[in-house]
């Protein structure tokens, strides 16, 4: 073959590639534009006026939907519920995950037993397990308060007493997450090279809190960040339980919660549109970091 | 005692961690007169199962509910696949005007949780009348960014010498992409897909916000419906009902556990 | 002090159903270069970490001097390793890489912490560290690379971190798995000559694990050939070459390797070699003679075999010819000057004092001369 006989092929391919680059984009930026872009611009028109469902006037308020969303006690509590639960939720939800993947990763031949055990809740149905843990938590009926009486203590009213309302959503919380934590530990654990803990004994690192401050823990870091910012935001999207549990009574709202009642319950679009900006807000300061990082993944 | 001290927290763990389970499947073959006997004993006195399941079932179409939650995990499954894949295959394999422009989309729609996306939508489908249908659930998922990420990444391993000898032997790029391409990922696309499944088997937020037609819903919104119709009367049917929404997830999850744990935390590669 | 010896007395190690290590003897001496050669899965690296203690033991035990350290953990032995990755770690610099053996016996868990141990640890100790990784450095030509990460450093230069860190703190001996596997052919000709300048200034025992015979010929004082989880044969490189105790060493030293021709001593101990009589005498019985391409000669008598192809290194040629009689190869090494073409038929002599002579079981056989016997 000479150049000559290879040239004329050139121009032609790139003449073809480029229209079919874009008709294989094109349902994909068809359905862009309907389900992500002109919502998102639909939604920040919402926000600046009054707008409900069903009118047939509205007008521009401006900020007055922010300002008011600020002033209104229903979403401020919601908002402190939220990070109640946000606070309660990620130390524990992180942390005790990582301990069990610690654990787990030990384990040779039981390894595929316990894994299984603690990612069970992460595949079941939340609306029908919180029905379970309605009954489980009950103050009569329940096994829960069963063992806190039998062990000398007044029953809990987990879902009566108010105060006790956010944790107990929060410990359901817990309970989900936490197997999905620890499968991420436990591929963060994985990817540490053995020699590198080899290394660190003979380095002289003798206890395991010494190879583990040497070597796991710093090997672990990018894998922390990374569960710790999906629990967080998984934590701020907290719903089905509310939705299951109490329904937001005795002021137990959470802020999606707050925010479905607003637009779809009592149809104040024009502030629910408000208060999803404001949520979205929080959502992406969260993971917009991490967002960017992952085409260009921490490698040391 | 170094050896099995780790065994036993594990245990005690995985003991809290399945009591749920365990006291759903309990009571959902205890009879009625039993719910006042809070101990764990595996064995009923009289045993219910019947009684209960088919209470649930005849409460609630409870099948109607699981036929519901596979019309439209399939659905929203089959438009995401034909949507992304080529998309993907274009951004990772060729040159278009405003390829950086659409990735950067994608990247940034990956932070954007549906739910932020649900009023627009909502007023949208409610100003067209297609509220209370099977599209209005699967809609707002048809476009996944995630399936879009996963499988550039994916296809961006693909050699391309074997791109360039397919063309030269006469491929279409569509055969190309379907063929060759995406056979090469077809572990991300199986883990993709039990990713898809399960997050949209197991939704609330939506369904509750589209659907308040019986006959369409999906079983997550069919659990809320008959727990609140069931509630505190009949503890037996109600876990019976919730066993058997949880049932077909937690039956694929044992049978294909390695999958399984790959599809849900694929969000793990990000 | 970085001079100890190492005696290994009846180690044997199983994983599970396969025995990788059988009653393993073996003294390394103070101050000895000692490579463990074989091929992947001969049990090299296993007995390297069992000397390392990360990994014990089935039965036997481990001396350091004269101490018993089978039951000590690795950070007790005092031994340095360095690894076939490097294992660098990845999150520090290499001056934090280097500094760790020592910070870690000398400081407390506390005084190590990253914030507060900055305020507990005192001065004095901090500032000999300092000192001794510079000196580490220097001898490695690595101090410009101190404040960089292992990412950013290129093949060789992370080889040269990973010795730093392990001659810091004047170990008892280093061990070295594999450490110039990962690099490049010159690279790694490079580190070797080194490695073997670098045990010579230190002085110190290295026990070296390889499956490449040139660095266990060019650098040790002695090589322990390991097949099968056993110490096939232990001795100088020249002793294995030379004198290869049996079939299984002679094939495994020596490039191009060995060529081995079939063989038979009559009833008085003739041998006879691919048929052709020599004055070699032998116990009788089946035998393998082993001849070195550089030892086979040519001349007007002797086995005749036809050259099949002819490859020029420079100042040898390797000419492959085949033996009409049973259809096999022999390879011999001839001078540049030599101008031999394919086709060409040839007449082999086998220098009776060269042939390594094996019995059926693979051990050498003792062979005596006799007066020439004609062809």
């Amino acid at each position: 073959m000479t150049d000559a006989a290879l040239t004329p092929a050139a121009p032609a391919r790139g003449a073809i590639a480029l229209p079919r680059g874009l008709i294989f984009v094109a349902p994909a930026v068809l359905l862009m534009l309907a389900i992500y872009i002109l919502p998102i611009v639909v939604l920040t028109g919402f926000s600046i006026t009054d707008y409900r469902l069903g009118a047939l006037r509205w007008e521009f308020v401006g900020l007055q939907n922010f300002r008011a969303a600020f002033q209104d006690p229903v979403f401020v509590r919601a908002l402190a519920n939220t990070a109640l639960y946000a606070v309660l939720v990620i130390p524990t939800g992180v942390f005790l995950a990582l301990g069990i993947a610690l654990l787990v990763q030990g384990r040779r031949h039981s390894r595929a037993l316990w894994e299984t055990a603690y990612f069970l809740p992460v595949t079941a149905t939340l609306v029908a397990m919180a029905t379970v843990w309605q009954f489980l938590l009950h103050p009569t009926l329940g096994p829960v308060n069963a063992a806190i009486t039998w062990a000398g203590f007044d029953p809990v009213s987990f879902l009566g007493n108010p105060a006790l309302l956010i944790p107990t959503l929060a410990l359901i919380g817990i309970w989900q997450v936490l197997g999905f934590n620890m499968v991420l530990f436990l591929a963060g654990l994985t990817a540490i090279p053995n020699d590198l803990l080899d290394a660190a004994r003979m380095d002289g690192a003798r206890s395991p809190i010494d190879r583990f401050l040497t070597v796991t823990w710093p090997m672990l870091g990018p894998t922390t960040m990374f569960v710790i910012v999906t629990t967080s935001i998984s934590a701020f999207k907290v719903f089905e339980t509310v939705a299951v549990l109490t329904k937001g009574r005795s002021g137990s709202e959470t802020l999606l919660y707050a925010l479905y009642l607003e637009g779809f319950e009592y149809s104040n679009t024009g502030y629910a549109a408000a208060l999803t900006l404001i949520f979205l807000a929080i959502v992406l300061v969260l993971s917009i970091g991490q967002t960017l990082r992952m085409d260009r993944r921490v490698h040391y | 005692m170094r050896r099995v001290l780790p065994h036993l927290i594990l245990g005690l763990g995985a003991a809290l961690m399945l009591l749920p389970f365990y006291w759903m499947i309990l009571t959902s073959i205890r009879a009625p007169a039993e719910i006042f006997d809070v101990s764990l004993w595996p064995v009923p006195r009289d045993f219910s199962a019947v009684q209960n399941y088919g209470q649930a079932a005849s409460t609630v179409p409870m099948a109607r509910f699981m036929l519901n939650g596979v019309i439209v995990c399939g659905g929203i499954l089959i438009v995401q696949v034909l949507t992304a894949v080529p998309a993907a295959y274009a951004l990772a394999k060729l040159r278009f005007p405003g390829r950086r422009l659409l990735m950067a989309l994608v990247i940034g729609a990956l932070c954007i949780p549906m739910q932020a996306l649900a009023l627009p939508l909502f007023v949208g489908l409610a100003r067209t009348n297609l509220l209370n249908t099977y599209f209005a659930q699967m809609m707002p998922f048809f476009l996944s960014v995630f399936a879009i990420f996963l499988f550039r990444q994916s296809f961006r391993s693909y050699p391309d010498e074997i791109i360039e000898a397919a063309r030269m032997d006469g491929f279409s790029e569509m055969e190309i992409c379907w063929r060759l391409v995406l056979r090469g990922s077809l572990p991300s696309l199986a883990a993709f897909s039990v990713f898809s499944v399960v997050a949209h088997w197991n939704d609330l937020y939506w369904p509750l916000i589209v659907v308040s037609d019986m006959a369409i819903a999906p079983p997550p919104l069919g659990m809320l419906f008959f727990s609140d119709v069931e509630s505190g009367a009949n503890y037996g049917a109600l876990m019976a009902g919730a066993a058997m929404i949880t049932a077909p997830m937690i039956l694929c999850f044992l049978l294909a556990r390695r999958s399984f744990i790959a599809g849900i935390t694929m969000t793990g590669v990000k | 002090m970085s001079q100890q010896s190492i005696d290994l007395r009846g180690v044997s190690k199983s994983f599970g159903a396969t025995r990788v290590l059988e009653d393993i003897d073996l003294s390394v001496k103070e101050g000895e270069f000692l490579s463990l050669v074989g091929m992947s899965g001969c049990g090299k690296s296993t007995l390297l970490r069992i000397i390392a203690g990360l990994e014990a033991p089935d039965r036997g035990s481990v001396f350091i001097g004269a101490a018993d350290v089978t039951a000590r953990d690795p950070s007790d032995r005092n031994l340095a390793m360095v690894f076939q990755s490097y294992a660098l770690y990845p999150h520090m610099s290499v001056r934090q890489n280097i500094a760790t053996p020592l910070r870690m016996r000398i400081l407390t868990l506390p005084a190590r912490l990253p914030l507060l141990g900055r305020l507990l640890a005192p001065t004095a100790v901090l500032a000999q560290i300092d000192t001794d990784v510079s000196k580490a450095a220097e001898t490695l030509q690595i101090t410009h690379l101190l404040d960089r990460k292992p990412g950013q450093l290129s093949g060789g230069q992370r080889q040269r971190v990973a010795l730093a860190r392990a001659l810091v703190r004047q170990p008892a001996a280093f061990l070295m798995d594999e450490p110039l596997s990962n690099l490049d052919a010159k690279l790694r000709a490079h580190m070797r000559d080194e490695l073997a300048a670098l045990h010579r200034r230190l002085g110190a025992t290295f026990i070296y694990v390889t499956h490449d015979q040139t660095e266990a010929m060019t650098m040790s004082d002695r090589i322990a050939l390991m097949i099968d989880g056993r110490i096939e044969q232990l001795g100088t490189p020249d002793d294995l070459y030379q004198r290869p105790a049996t079939l299984a060493v002679a094939r495994f030293i020596g490039s191009p390797t060995i060529n081995l021709l079939p063989a038979e001593a009559d009833g008085e101990g003739r041998v006879t070699i691919a048929g052709q009589s020599t004055s070699i005498l032998a116990r009788p019985g089946p035998l393998t003679v082993g001849i070195r391409p550089e030892d086979l000669e040519t001349g007007d008598e002797g086995l005749a075999a036809e050259v099949l192809r002819v490859e020029t290194h420079g100042p040898d040629r390797f000419l492959t010819c085949a033996l009409p009689t049973d259809r096999s190869t022999v390879t011999l090494r001839q001078g540049a000057s030599a101008r031999p073409a394919r086709g060409d038929m040839l007449k082999l002599r086998i220098p009776p004092e060269r042939a390594h002579l094996f019995g059926s079981d693979g051990q050498r056989v003792p062979a005596r001369i006799t007066g020439r016997v004609a062809a």
